[in-house]
């Protein structure tokens, strides 16, 4: 509890150190958010520069920027005119939450499911098979994968939409979800079977099984624990693979989720649109960090002693 | 203790080796493919039909985009860009993670506390984003691509390099070197860096698959390598567009990615597991 509480301190710079760097990289790059075709009278441009305080120092903007934080506003968009980055957040974040937190289900419990399977079965020909398959989902990227998926299961075969989204329906959603999960499903999968193998051989799983309780028992009993561990450790980084995941997988299959925005509003020079999902994003990570430092004492009694 | 020869250990699996063959074929036909066939990266072929399927009769082995480009030389033409974005990024963050790690773990104390929380601090950032914006922000040039994923996948060399090094300067020859009043800066590029190649290697071999993958990720996004240069995930991404009329267009550069992502990540942990099992 104690790690978890120290993480949780941590995040707060970590974040704020995020939002520094993002704001700063942002107006050292080239262009601004109102360079178009046309060039505008200067005194209209002054006009656009002075609402939005562009025209003011950048310390000024930025000290600005934080305060307007600190009270939980994001600012207006640039690109979106009327909007603020909040209302754009409050409709994109849903959906590719939705989606995210689908494909983490997904990955997490498949996964394990898989590994536990190989581990049981160890140099079987279906350990092999399951292995074989799972090198490959770690090593086939989800851009890869989502387009392909779509030739097959919407090109050719015609069952599923190629894109789309009437309001989450779940023939929108079933391909952008097993894209997604499909990478962190077989590298849960690995991590699962590669735990499981170290513990079936532990001593006091032989104790157990040699007291004559029911294989299965000792499997989800005595051994699954201590083997979800790594998996565990694993959940930060799926967080973030999964997050970087929607960016293509929102683009491709036309998603209205926040993933699509980052990079549009990056090179349309979104200041605060971008700032904001940057910060969304961040958080999202803080709190799976903090999930999993919580999660470390209720599967580990050590780490609650500690 | 018994040393047995990372590389004997590495042909004692059989994956291994063979994904090494494979990638050396890839690696060849990547280099020297494109001179057996007759079109150039960006000539469009008038001749034939626009997206005509591959076919081993004519001389579009792979067929034709949708603008009628040879895609056989594209394809092959983009993994040079790909790998080379692969193994210069892998150096840029290699000799990032080494001279850290050395300074760090040489040094140690205080100043090795210091280093190590930075590193900590660092590796809580969700650095993807940062390089998507990065590339985003400043355009799209190469040298920018190398640097920004160099500078991301530092970390974890920094780390194994300090672990190692820490161990390394307690042996003997380094405190010799110490005694006989060599600088610190010459003992760690001497007698330090010298002795953990090996480890760095296998990492660094590790690291060139994530590299690949970051490099096809962001040119996928458009963000990567520009017209008319391409790479695997430039293909990819021109592939997914026109995937209903030209499906081969998606399926040989994915093909390709994803073999040689198979390839890299078999080699390296081959690798890995060779060295573990040597310093058992």
């Amino acid at each position: 509890m104690m790690r978890a509480l120290s993480r949780l301190l941590i995040a707060m710079p970590t974040l704020f150190v995020l939002v520094t760097l993002a704001f700063f990289m942002m107006r050292a790059a080239p262009g601004g958010p109102f360079d178009g075709e046309r060039s505008l009278a200067p005194e209209i441009e002054a006009a656009i520069a002075s609402q939005y305080h562009l025209d003011e120092s950048l310390i000024r903007q930025y000290a600005r920027y934080l305060v307007d934080l600190s009270r939980g506003d994001l600012g207006p968009s640039f690109q979106y005119e009327g909007y603020r980055v909040t209302e754009l957040i409050a409709t994109g974040l849903p959906v590719s939450a939705l989606v995210g937190g689908l494909a983490l289900g997904l990955a997490l419990i498949l996964g394990v499911l898989i590994g536990v399977v190989a581990a049981q079965r160890r140099n079987h020909l279906i350990d092999h098979i399951l292995m074989t398959l799972s090198a490959l989902g770690v090593c086939i990227p989800a851009f890869v994968i989502a387009p392909l998926m779509i030739l097959a299961f919407a090109v050719t075969l015609g069952w599923l939409p190629a894109g789309g989204w009437n309001e989450g329906q779940w023939r929108d959603v079933l391909l952008p979800v097993i894209a997604l999960a499909l990478p962190q499903l077989a590298y849960v999968a690995r991590l699962t079977r590669t735990a499981m193998v170290d513990v079936l051989q532990a001593p006091y799983i032989l104790a157990a099984r040699a007291k004559g309780l029911p294989g299965r028992w000792v499997l989800l009993r005595h051994a699954l624990r201590p083997a979800l561990i790594p998996v565990l450790s694993y959940l930060g980084p799926a967080a973030a693979a999964l997050i970087t995941g929607s960016v293509v997988i929102e683009q491709i299959f036309s998603i209205p989720g926040l993933g699509r925005y980052f990079v549009q509003a990056a090179l349309n020079r979104d200041y605060t649109l971008v700032l904001g999902v940057v910060l969304v994003y961040g958080a999202l990570i803080v709190v799976f960090n903090f999930v999993v430092d919580v999660l470390y004492g209720v599967l580990d009694p050590r780490v609650r002693a500690a | 203790m018994t040393r047995v020869p990372v590389w004997q250990s590495f042909t004692q699996r059989r994956s291994a080796p063979l994904a090494l063959c494979l990638l050396g074929l890839i690696v060849l036909a990547v280099l020297f493919g494109p001179l057996f066939s007759p079109y150039a990266v960006d000539f469009i072929d008038f001749e034939g039909d626009w997206s005509s399927p591959p076919t081993l009769k004519g001389a579009h082995w792979f067929g034709t985009d949708s603008l009628g480009r040879d895609l056989f030389v594209r394809t092959l033409e983009g993994g040079r860009i790909s790998l080379l974005v692969g193994v210069l990024s892998t150096l840029v963050a290699a000799g990032i993670g080494v001279a850290y790690g050395a300074a760090a773990g040489y040094y140690g104390g205080r100043t090795d506390q210091l280093m190590m929380r930075a590193v900590d601090v660092l590796y809580a950032l969700p650095f993807m984003f940062l390089v998507i914006l990065l590339m985003a922000l400043f355009g799209r040039h190469l040298v920018l691509m190398f640097v920004a994923i160099g500078a991301v996948n530092w970390l974890d060399m920094a780390r194994i390099v300090r672990g190692q090094t820490l161990a390394l300067k307690q042996r003997e020859f380094v405190i010799a070197a110490r005694l006989s009043g060599a600088p610190d800066a010459q003992i760690v590029r001497r007698h330090i860096v010298p002795n953990l190649l090996g480890v760095a290697v296998v990492y660094a071999s590790l690291t060139i698959p994530q590299v690949v993958l970051i490099e096809s990720f962001l040119s996928f996004l458009g963000l990567g390598v520009q017209a008319p240069a391409t790479s695997w995930g430039a293909l990819v991404n021109d592939g997914a567009r026109e995937m209903e009329s030209t499906p081969w267009s998606l399926v040989f550069p994915a093909g390709f990615l994803t073999l040689t992502l198979l390839c890299l990540n078999a080699v390296g942990e081959g690798l890995r597991q060779a060295l573990e099992r040597r310093s058992v």
